[in-house]
Protein backbone atom coordinates (compact mmCIF):
# COMPACT_ATOMS: atom_id res chain seq x y z
CA UNK A 1 0.00 0.00 0.00
CA UNK A 2 1.20 3.48 -1.21
CA UNK A 3 2.59 5.81 2.28
CA UNK A 4 -0.47 8.70 3.54
CA UNK A 5 2.00 11.68 2.31
CA UNK A 6 -0.87 14.11 3.60
CA UNK A 7 -3.44 13.89 6.58
CA UNK A 8 -5.44 16.67 7.66
CA UNK A 9 -7.69 16.14 10.91
CA UNK A 10 -10.61 18.08 12.15
CA UNK A 11 -9.15 21.44 10.39
CA UNK A 12 -11.35 24.78 11.12
CA UNK A 13 -9.89 27.90 9.82
CA UNK A 14 -12.37 31.12 10.52
CA UNK A 15 -12.04 35.13 9.50
CA UNK A 16 -13.61 36.86 11.83
CA UNK A 17 -17.11 35.69 12.26
CA UNK A 18 -17.01 33.92 9.15
CA UNK A 19 -16.32 30.36 9.76
CA UNK A 20 -14.69 28.89 6.49
CA UNK A 21 -13.76 25.70 7.45
CA UNK A 22 -15.60 24.08 9.53
CA UNK A 23 -14.53 20.52 10.26
CA UNK A 24 -12.37 18.70 7.26
CA UNK A 25 -10.77 15.63 7.37
CA UNK A 26 -8.76 14.61 4.49
CA UNK A 27 -5.98 12.06 3.59
CA UNK A 28 -4.02 11.76 0.53
CA UNK A 29 -1.30 8.54 -0.46
CA UNK A 30 1.20 9.02 -2.81
CA UNK A 31 0.68 8.98 -6.25
CA UNK A 32 -2.78 9.92 -6.06
CA UNK A 33 -4.68 12.69 -7.55
CA UNK A 34 -7.49 14.27 -4.99
CA UNK A 35 -9.68 16.60 -6.50
CA UNK A 36 -11.64 18.71 -3.93
CA UNK A 37 -14.63 20.19 -5.43
CA UNK A 38 -16.86 23.19 -4.47
CA UNK A 39 -18.68 26.02 -5.08
CA UNK A 40 -16.89 29.60 -5.42
CA UNK A 41 -16.12 30.80 -1.41
CA UNK A 42 -16.17 27.47 0.11
CA UNK A 43 -13.10 27.00 1.99
CA UNK A 44 -11.47 25.51 -1.25
CA UNK A 45 -8.39 27.56 -1.21
CA UNK A 46 -8.22 28.55 2.58
CA UNK A 47 -7.76 24.73 3.03
CA UNK A 48 -4.62 24.37 0.87
CA UNK A 49 -2.92 27.15 1.79
CA UNK A 50 -3.27 26.07 5.35
CA UNK A 51 -1.58 22.98 4.15
CA UNK A 52 1.21 24.97 2.76
CA UNK A 53 1.67 27.22 5.76
CA UNK A 54 0.52 30.08 4.11
CA UNK A 55 -2.53 30.89 6.80
CA UNK A 56 -2.62 29.54 10.05
CA UNK A 57 -5.58 26.99 10.64
CA UNK A 58 -7.44 27.89 14.33
CA UNK A 59 -7.87 24.27 14.89
CA UNK A 60 -7.17 20.75 13.86
CA UNK A 61 -3.64 18.96 12.56
CA UNK A 62 -2.16 18.48 9.51
CA UNK A 63 1.06 16.07 8.81
CA UNK A 64 2.83 16.22 6.23
CA UNK A 65 5.17 13.29 5.36
CA UNK A 66 4.38 12.13 8.73
CA UNK A 67 5.23 15.73 10.52
CA UNK A 68 2.91 17.79 11.84
CA UNK A 69 3.13 21.48 10.36
CA UNK A 70 2.13 23.44 13.10
CA UNK A 71 4.87 22.28 15.40
CA UNK A 72 7.90 22.76 12.81
CA UNK A 73 9.56 26.45 12.89
CA UNK A 74 10.18 28.45 9.40
CA UNK A 75 13.45 26.53 8.61
CA UNK A 76 12.28 22.86 8.74
CA UNK A 77 8.49 23.92 7.11
CA UNK A 78 10.46 26.05 4.46
CA UNK A 79 12.56 22.79 4.14
CA UNK A 80 9.23 20.65 3.83
CA UNK A 81 7.73 23.23 1.32
CA UNK A 82 10.76 22.00 -0.84
CA UNK A 83 8.82 18.36 -1.44
CA UNK A 84 5.38 20.30 -2.33
CA UNK A 85 4.80 22.58 -5.59
CA UNK A 86 2.22 24.99 -5.71
CA UNK A 87 0.28 26.18 -8.66
CA UNK A 88 -1.66 29.44 -8.31
CA UNK A 89 -5.45 30.27 -9.30
CA UNK A 90 -3.35 33.35 -11.01
CA UNK A 91 0.27 31.29 -11.90
CA UNK A 92 1.99 34.15 -10.11
CA UNK A 93 4.69 34.20 -12.24
CA UNK A 94 7.41 37.22 -11.22
CA UNK A 95 7.06 39.81 -13.25
CA UNK A 96 9.87 41.50 -13.60
CA UNK A 97 11.71 37.90 -14.41
CA UNK A 98 11.67 36.09 -17.82
CA UNK A 99 10.38 32.68 -18.26
CA UNK A 100 14.08 31.16 -17.76
CA UNK A 101 14.90 33.55 -14.40
CA UNK A 102 10.98 32.52 -13.13
CA UNK A 103 12.07 29.09 -13.16
CA UNK A 104 15.77 29.20 -12.50
CA UNK A 105 14.75 31.34 -9.35
CA UNK A 106 14.12 28.26 -6.68
CA UNK A 107 17.13 26.47 -8.35
CA UNK A 108 19.32 28.95 -7.75
CA UNK A 109 18.08 30.26 -3.93
CA UNK A 110 17.56 26.39 -3.13
CA UNK A 111 20.01 24.54 -4.51
CA UNK A 112 23.92 24.32 -5.40
CA UNK A 113 23.75 22.70 -8.39
CA UNK A 114 25.92 23.99 -11.39
CA UNK A 115 24.69 26.27 -14.20
CA UNK A 116 24.36 23.60 -16.97
CA UNK A 117 22.11 21.29 -14.42
CA UNK A 118 19.98 24.17 -13.76
CA UNK A 119 19.73 25.10 -17.10
CA UNK A 120 19.29 20.82 -17.63
CA UNK A 121 16.28 21.18 -15.36
CA UNK A 122 14.54 23.67 -16.70
CA UNK A 123 14.86 22.83 -20.65
CA UNK A 124 13.42 19.75 -18.80
CA UNK A 125 10.38 21.16 -16.86
CA UNK A 126 9.72 23.52 -20.21
CA UNK A 127 9.67 20.69 -22.51
CA UNK A 128 7.24 18.59 -19.64
CA UNK A 129 4.44 21.44 -20.40
CA UNK A 130 5.48 22.19 -24.23
CA UNK A 131 6.59 25.54 -24.32
CA UNK A 132 10.31 25.76 -24.37
CA UNK A 133 10.10 28.45 -27.15
CA UNK A 134 8.93 30.74 -24.66
CA UNK A 135 12.37 30.51 -22.46
CA UNK A 136 12.77 33.69 -23.31
CA UNK A 137 9.56 35.93 -23.00
CA UNK A 138 8.43 37.79 -20.01
CA UNK A 139 5.22 36.95 -18.46
CA UNK A 140 3.33 39.85 -19.82
CA UNK A 141 4.24 38.58 -23.48
CA UNK A 142 2.11 35.39 -22.61
CA UNK A 143 -1.36 34.04 -22.71
CA UNK A 144 -3.57 32.81 -19.53
CA UNK A 145 -2.73 29.13 -20.50
CA UNK A 146 0.70 29.73 -21.11
CA UNK A 147 1.08 31.25 -17.86
CA UNK A 148 -0.62 28.43 -16.45
CA UNK A 149 1.98 26.03 -18.11
CA UNK A 150 4.75 28.08 -16.83
CA UNK A 151 3.41 28.31 -13.61
CA UNK A 152 3.45 24.33 -13.97
CA UNK A 153 6.84 24.50 -15.28
CA UNK A 154 8.20 26.17 -11.89
CA UNK A 155 5.69 23.97 -10.13
CA UNK A 156 7.85 21.36 -10.82
CA UNK A 157 11.18 22.13 -11.16
CA UNK A 158 12.44 20.94 -7.50
CA UNK A 159 10.60 17.67 -8.74
CA UNK A 160 8.06 18.04 -6.08
CA UNK A 161 6.20 14.82 -4.05
CA UNK A 162 3.33 16.70 -3.82
CA UNK A 163 1.66 18.72 -6.00
CA UNK A 164 -1.33 21.24 -4.85
CA UNK A 165 -3.37 23.32 -7.75
CA UNK A 166 -5.68 26.01 -7.42
CA UNK A 167 -8.19 26.02 -9.75
CA UNK A 168 -5.80 25.21 -12.76
CA UNK A 169 -8.63 25.72 -15.47
CA UNK A 170 -10.17 28.74 -14.08
CA UNK A 171 -10.53 31.54 -16.80
CA UNK A 172 -9.17 29.40 -19.93
CA UNK A 173 -11.22 28.48 -22.54
CA UNK A 174 -12.94 24.76 -22.63
CA UNK A 175 -10.08 23.54 -25.19
CA UNK A 176 -6.74 24.90 -23.18
CA UNK A 177 -8.80 24.35 -19.75
CA UNK A 178 -8.87 20.48 -21.00
CA UNK A 179 -5.17 20.46 -21.84
CA UNK A 180 -4.13 21.96 -18.92
CA UNK A 181 -5.98 18.87 -17.45
CA UNK A 182 -4.50 16.30 -19.39
CA UNK A 183 -1.45 17.63 -18.77
CA UNK A 184 -1.87 17.41 -14.65
CA UNK A 185 -2.69 13.49 -15.60
CA UNK A 186 0.71 13.21 -17.51
CA UNK A 187 2.62 15.06 -15.03
CA UNK A 188 0.52 12.41 -12.11
CA UNK A 189 1.94 9.60 -14.53
CA UNK A 190 5.54 10.84 -15.01
CA UNK A 191 6.17 11.82 -11.51
CA UNK A 192 4.56 9.54 -9.73
CA UNK A 193 3.29 12.51 -7.33
CA UNK A 194 0.53 13.14 -5.25
CA UNK A 195 -1.63 16.13 -6.13
CA UNK A 196 -4.76 17.90 -4.48
CA UNK A 197 -6.48 19.74 -7.42
CA UNK A 198 -8.83 22.52 -6.15
CA UNK A 199 -11.66 23.30 -8.73
CA UNK A 200 -15.27 23.99 -9.43
CA UNK A 201 -14.59 22.28 -12.79
CA UNK A 202 -16.45 19.02 -13.25
CA UNK A 203 -14.62 18.30 -16.66
CA UNK A 204 -11.00 19.15 -15.24
CA UNK A 205 -12.82 16.61 -12.29
CA UNK A 206 -13.16 13.99 -14.46
CA UNK A 207 -9.85 13.82 -16.24
CA UNK A 208 -7.60 14.20 -13.60
CA UNK A 209 -9.26 12.99 -10.55
CA UNK A 210 -9.02 9.21 -8.62
CA UNK A 211 -10.79 10.16 -6.15
CA UNK A 212 -13.25 13.56 -5.36
CA UNK A 213 -14.37 15.52 -2.23
CA UNK A 214 -16.80 18.14 -1.85
CA UNK A 215 -16.72 20.86 0.40
CA UNK A 216 -20.02 22.54 1.00
CA UNK A 217 -20.05 25.59 3.87
CA UNK A 218 -16.21 24.75 5.26
CA UNK A 219 -17.47 20.48 5.35
CA UNK A 220 -17.09 17.62 3.50
CA UNK A 221 -20.30 17.25 2.16
CA UNK A 222 -19.41 13.72 -0.50
CA UNK A 223 -16.17 12.25 -1.23
CA UNK A 224 -15.68 8.61 -4.21
CA UNK A 225 -14.81 7.65 -7.32
CA UNK A 226 -16.19 10.75 -10.24
CA UNK A 227 -18.59 7.38 -11.17
CA UNK A 228 -19.69 6.92 -7.50
CA UNK A 229 -20.50 10.89 -7.13
CA UNK A 230 -21.82 11.04 -10.38
CA UNK A 231 -24.96 8.69 -9.98
CA UNK A 232 -25.10 10.33 -6.09
CA UNK A 233 -28.96 10.43 -5.20
CA UNK A 234 -28.05 13.22 -3.23
CA UNK A 235 -29.70 16.83 -4.41
CA UNK A 236 -26.87 19.20 -4.05
CA UNK A 237 -24.24 16.56 -5.05
CA UNK A 238 -26.38 16.10 -8.07
CA UNK A 239 -26.42 19.54 -8.89
CA UNK A 240 -22.98 19.35 -9.53
CA UNK A 241 -22.81 16.82 -12.30
CA UNK A 242 -25.75 17.25 -14.13
CA UNK B 1 -11.30 56.63 19.04
CA UNK B 2 -9.97 54.17 20.77
CA UNK B 3 -10.37 51.78 17.38
CA UNK B 4 -8.01 54.55 15.52
CA UNK B 5 -5.41 54.70 18.42
CA UNK B 6 -5.58 50.87 18.48
CA UNK B 7 -4.87 50.70 14.64
CA UNK B 8 -2.13 52.96 14.71
CA UNK B 9 -0.41 51.34 17.85
CA UNK B 10 -1.11 47.83 16.23
CA UNK B 11 0.69 49.48 13.18
CA UNK B 12 3.56 50.97 14.77
CA UNK B 13 4.14 47.35 16.58
CA UNK B 14 4.38 45.66 13.03
CA UNK B 15 6.72 48.33 11.36
CA UNK B 16 8.81 47.41 14.55
CA UNK B 17 8.65 43.72 14.20
CA UNK B 18 9.63 44.81 9.88
CA UNK B 19 12.39 46.77 11.23
CA UNK B 20 13.49 43.88 13.72
CA UNK B 21 13.41 41.08 10.75
CA UNK B 22 15.00 43.13 8.34
CA UNK B 23 18.17 43.68 11.19
CA UNK B 24 18.19 39.67 11.74
CA UNK B 25 17.75 38.76 7.66
CA UNK B 26 20.40 41.11 6.47
CA UNK B 27 23.74 39.32 8.58
CA UNK B 28 23.22 36.47 7.38
CA UNK B 29 23.77 34.79 4.56
CA UNK B 30 22.52 34.07 1.76
CA UNK B 31 23.65 37.63 0.38
CA UNK B 32 21.42 38.70 -2.72
CA UNK B 33 24.79 40.77 -4.00
CA UNK B 34 23.27 40.32 -7.92
CA UNK B 35 19.77 41.62 -6.95
CA UNK B 36 21.12 44.47 -4.60
CA UNK B 37 23.45 45.74 -7.89
CA UNK B 38 20.47 45.93 -9.24
CA UNK B 39 18.28 47.55 -7.43
CA UNK B 40 21.76 49.92 -6.60
CA UNK B 41 21.22 50.53 -10.57
CA UNK B 42 17.78 50.89 -10.05
CA UNK B 43 17.91 52.88 -7.22
CA UNK B 44 20.45 55.36 -7.75
CA UNK B 45 21.59 55.34 -11.10
CA UNK B 46 17.89 55.92 -12.41
CA UNK B 47 17.09 58.64 -9.58
CA UNK B 48 19.80 61.01 -10.93
CA UNK B 49 18.39 62.80 -13.29
CA UNK B 50 15.84 63.74 -11.54
CA UNK B 51 18.18 64.96 -8.39
CA UNK B 52 20.21 66.59 -11.23
CA UNK B 53 17.49 68.96 -12.28
CA UNK B 54 15.80 69.20 -9.06
CA UNK B 55 19.51 70.36 -7.49
CA UNK B 56 19.92 72.38 -10.40
CA UNK B 57 17.28 74.54 -9.89
CA UNK B 58 17.04 74.50 -6.00
CA UNK B 59 20.85 76.25 -6.34
CA UNK B 60 19.94 78.81 -8.63
CA UNK B 61 16.50 80.13 -7.20
CA UNK B 62 17.71 79.97 -3.53
CA UNK B 63 20.89 82.13 -4.99
CA UNK B 64 18.19 84.62 -6.96
CA UNK B 65 16.04 85.11 -4.12
CA UNK B 66 18.71 85.18 -1.62
CA UNK B 67 20.39 87.82 -3.09
CA UNK B 68 18.77 91.28 -2.61
CA UNK B 69 18.43 90.56 1.09
CA UNK B 70 22.23 90.31 0.81
CA UNK B 71 22.84 93.23 -1.20
CA UNK B 72 20.49 95.42 1.42
CA UNK B 73 23.23 94.35 3.80
CA UNK B 74 26.10 94.87 1.45
CA UNK B 75 26.74 91.21 1.69
CA UNK B 76 26.67 90.10 -2.33
CA UNK B 77 30.09 88.71 -1.74
CA UNK B 78 28.66 86.20 0.62
CA UNK B 79 26.36 84.91 -1.50
CA UNK B 80 28.56 82.11 -2.58
CA UNK B 81 29.39 80.57 0.96
CA UNK B 82 25.29 81.22 2.18
CA UNK B 83 23.81 79.48 -0.35
CA UNK B 84 26.61 76.41 -0.22
CA UNK B 85 26.07 75.88 3.76
CA UNK B 86 22.04 76.16 3.39
CA UNK B 87 22.45 74.01 0.38
CA UNK B 88 25.23 71.13 1.90
CA UNK B 89 23.81 71.29 5.40
CA UNK B 90 19.87 71.17 4.74
CA UNK B 91 18.09 72.00 1.43
CA UNK B 92 20.01 69.15 -0.14
CA UNK B 93 19.97 66.53 1.76
CA UNK B 94 15.79 67.13 2.54
CA UNK B 95 15.33 68.33 -1.04
CA UNK B 96 16.71 65.19 -2.35
CA UNK B 97 14.99 62.52 0.02
CA UNK B 98 11.82 64.18 -0.57
CA UNK B 99 12.31 63.56 -4.33
CA UNK B 100 13.57 60.33 -3.18
CA UNK B 101 10.70 58.96 -1.63
CA UNK B 102 8.55 60.55 -4.55
CA UNK B 103 10.19 58.41 -7.08
CA UNK B 104 11.53 55.40 -5.16
CA UNK B 105 9.32 55.48 -2.00
CA UNK B 106 6.15 55.38 -4.32
CA UNK B 107 7.84 52.81 -7.04
CA UNK B 108 9.03 50.32 -4.27
CA UNK B 109 5.64 50.45 -2.10
CA UNK B 110 3.32 50.14 -5.68
CA UNK B 111 5.67 47.21 -6.97
CA UNK B 112 6.17 44.98 -3.84
CA UNK B 113 2.10 45.85 -3.02
CA UNK B 114 1.52 44.78 -6.86
CA UNK B 115 3.55 41.45 -6.00
CA UNK B 116 1.53 41.02 -2.92
CA UNK B 117 -1.72 41.23 -4.49
CA UNK B 118 -0.91 38.86 -7.45
CA UNK B 119 0.76 36.42 -5.28
CA UNK B 120 4.18 36.65 -6.25
CA UNK B 121 4.98 36.89 -2.81
CA UNK B 122 3.13 34.23 -1.49
CA UNK B 123 4.44 32.19 -4.13
CA UNK B 124 8.08 32.44 -3.10
CA UNK B 125 7.23 31.92 -0.07
CA UNK B 126 5.44 28.37 -1.21
CA UNK B 127 8.44 27.39 -2.85
CA UNK B 128 10.60 27.87 0.22
CA UNK B 129 12.83 30.49 -0.55
CA UNK B 130 12.82 33.95 1.13
CA UNK B 131 10.93 36.60 -0.09
CA UNK B 132 12.04 39.04 2.34
CA UNK B 133 15.81 38.62 1.82
CA UNK B 134 15.56 38.73 -1.53
CA UNK B 135 13.04 41.80 -2.05
CA UNK B 136 13.14 43.92 1.17
CA UNK B 137 16.65 43.54 2.33
CA UNK B 138 18.09 44.30 -1.25
CA UNK B 139 15.86 47.12 -1.40
CA UNK B 140 16.77 48.67 1.79
CA UNK B 141 20.08 48.36 1.68
CA UNK B 142 20.40 49.94 -2.37
CA UNK B 143 18.37 53.13 -0.82
CA UNK B 144 20.55 53.20 2.11
CA UNK B 145 23.59 53.36 0.09
CA UNK B 146 22.00 54.99 -2.99
CA UNK B 147 20.63 58.01 -1.33
CA UNK B 148 23.87 59.86 0.19
CA UNK B 149 25.46 59.59 -3.25
CA UNK B 150 22.44 60.95 -4.90
CA UNK B 151 23.01 63.94 -1.88
CA UNK B 152 26.48 64.52 -2.75
CA UNK B 153 25.44 64.22 -6.46
CA UNK B 154 22.58 66.75 -5.96
CA UNK B 155 24.53 69.28 -3.74
CA UNK B 156 27.71 69.53 -6.51
CA UNK B 157 24.60 69.87 -9.03
CA UNK B 158 23.19 72.60 -6.95
CA UNK B 159 26.35 74.93 -6.11
CA UNK B 160 26.62 74.84 -10.18
CA UNK B 161 23.04 76.14 -9.86
CA UNK B 162 24.27 78.90 -7.35
CA UNK B 163 27.33 79.60 -9.56
CA UNK B 164 25.05 80.14 -12.22
CA UNK B 165 22.62 82.11 -10.27
CA UNK B 166 25.46 84.71 -8.82
CA UNK B 167 26.40 85.04 -12.24
CA UNK B 168 23.29 86.28 -13.91
CA UNK B 169 23.13 90.06 -11.91
CA UNK B 170 26.67 89.46 -10.84
CA UNK B 171 30.97 88.66 -12.30
CA UNK B 172 32.27 86.04 -9.94
CA UNK B 173 34.77 83.98 -11.67
CA UNK B 174 34.45 79.80 -11.24
CA UNK B 175 37.93 79.89 -8.86
CA UNK B 176 36.79 82.74 -6.61
CA UNK B 177 33.03 81.03 -6.28
CA UNK B 178 34.83 77.76 -4.99
CA UNK B 179 37.06 79.92 -3.32
CA UNK B 180 34.54 81.59 -0.97
CA UNK B 181 32.25 78.63 -0.66
CA UNK B 182 35.29 76.38 0.72
CA UNK B 183 36.15 79.85 3.31
CA UNK B 184 33.19 78.83 5.02
CA UNK B 185 32.07 75.29 4.52
CA UNK B 186 33.50 73.13 6.81
CA UNK B 187 33.96 69.63 8.25
CA UNK B 188 31.01 70.13 10.89
CA UNK B 189 28.81 71.43 7.71
CA UNK B 190 29.04 68.21 5.80
CA UNK B 191 29.73 65.32 7.84
CA UNK B 192 26.46 65.53 9.62
CA UNK B 193 24.44 66.31 6.84
CA UNK B 194 26.05 63.07 5.39
CA UNK B 195 24.90 60.98 7.98
CA UNK B 196 21.71 61.63 8.08
CA UNK B 197 21.15 60.79 4.82
CA UNK B 198 21.92 57.68 5.37
CA UNK B 199 18.80 57.47 7.90
CA UNK B 200 16.74 59.38 5.49
CA UNK B 201 17.06 56.13 2.49
CA UNK B 202 16.12 53.62 4.92
CA UNK B 203 13.81 54.71 6.83
CA UNK B 204 11.65 55.72 3.12
CA UNK B 205 13.02 52.51 2.21
CA UNK B 206 12.02 50.11 4.94
CA UNK B 207 8.64 52.61 5.41
CA UNK B 208 7.80 51.41 1.79
CA UNK B 209 8.58 47.83 1.85
CA UNK B 210 6.10 47.48 5.05
CA UNK B 211 3.86 49.23 3.02
CA UNK B 212 3.96 47.75 0.27
CA UNK B 213 4.61 43.88 1.90
CA UNK B 214 1.61 44.49 3.83
CA UNK B 215 -0.64 45.92 0.98
CA UNK B 216 -4.08 45.09 1.19
CA UNK B 217 -5.69 42.76 -1.68
CA UNK B 218 -6.71 44.26 -4.74
CA UNK B 219 -5.96 47.37 -7.06
CA UNK B 220 -6.79 49.86 -4.46
CA UNK B 221 -4.65 48.49 -2.05
CA UNK B 222 -1.59 49.13 -4.65
CA UNK B 223 -2.80 52.72 -4.95
CA UNK B 224 -3.21 52.88 -1.39
CA UNK B 225 0.48 51.51 -0.22
CA UNK B 226 1.71 53.68 -2.87
CA UNK B 227 0.24 56.79 -1.59
CA UNK B 228 1.08 56.11 2.03
CA UNK B 229 5.22 54.91 1.35
CA UNK B 230 5.35 58.84 -0.35
CA UNK B 231 3.46 60.35 3.21
CA UNK B 232 5.28 58.11 5.23
CA UNK B 233 8.29 58.65 3.79
CA UNK B 234 8.50 62.07 3.73
CA UNK B 235 7.14 62.30 7.09
CA UNK B 236 9.92 60.42 8.46
CA UNK B 237 12.35 62.24 6.68
CA UNK B 238 11.70 65.86 8.65
CA UNK B 239 11.28 63.64 11.87
CA UNK B 240 14.67 62.10 11.25
CA UNK B 241 15.94 66.09 10.11
CA UNK B 242 14.64 67.85 13.34
CA UNK B 243 16.65 64.81 15.77
CA UNK B 244 19.51 64.90 13.42
CA UNK B 245 19.70 68.81 13.64
CA UNK B 246 19.34 68.74 17.40
CA UNK B 247 22.16 65.85 17.75
CA UNK B 248 24.41 68.55 15.61
CA UNK B 249 23.74 71.18 17.68
CA UNK B 250 24.98 69.14 21.15
CA UNK B 251 28.06 67.53 19.43
CA UNK B 252 29.05 70.81 16.91
CA UNK B 253 28.27 73.62 17.75
CA UNK B 254 30.72 75.28 19.72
Amino acid sequence: MSPTVVEITHLKKSFGSNNVLEDVSLSLVKGENLVILGKSGSGKSVLIKCLIGLLTADDGQINLFEKNIGELDETNLNVMRKRIGFLFQSAALYDSMTVRENLMFPLRELTDSSKQEKDNLVNEALTNVGLLEAIDKMPSELSGGMKKRIGLARALIMKPEILLYDEPTTGLDPITAKEISYLILAIQKKYEAAAIIITHDVECAKITANRIMIIKDGLVKAQGTYQELFQSQDDWVKSFFH
Amino acid sequence: MVAVVNSFLEELANLYLFVIRFFKEVFTPRYELSELAKQCFTIGYKSFPLVAITGFIMGLVLTIQSRPTMAEFGATSWLPAMVAVSIIREIGPVITALIFAGKVGSGIGAELASMKVTEQIDAMEVSGTNPYKYIVVTRVVAATLMLPLLVILGDAVGLYGAYVGVNIKGEVSWTLFWYNVFQKVVFSDVFPALVKTFFFGFSIAIISCYKGYSANSGTEGVGASANSSVVFGSLSIFVIDMLAVQITDLFFTP
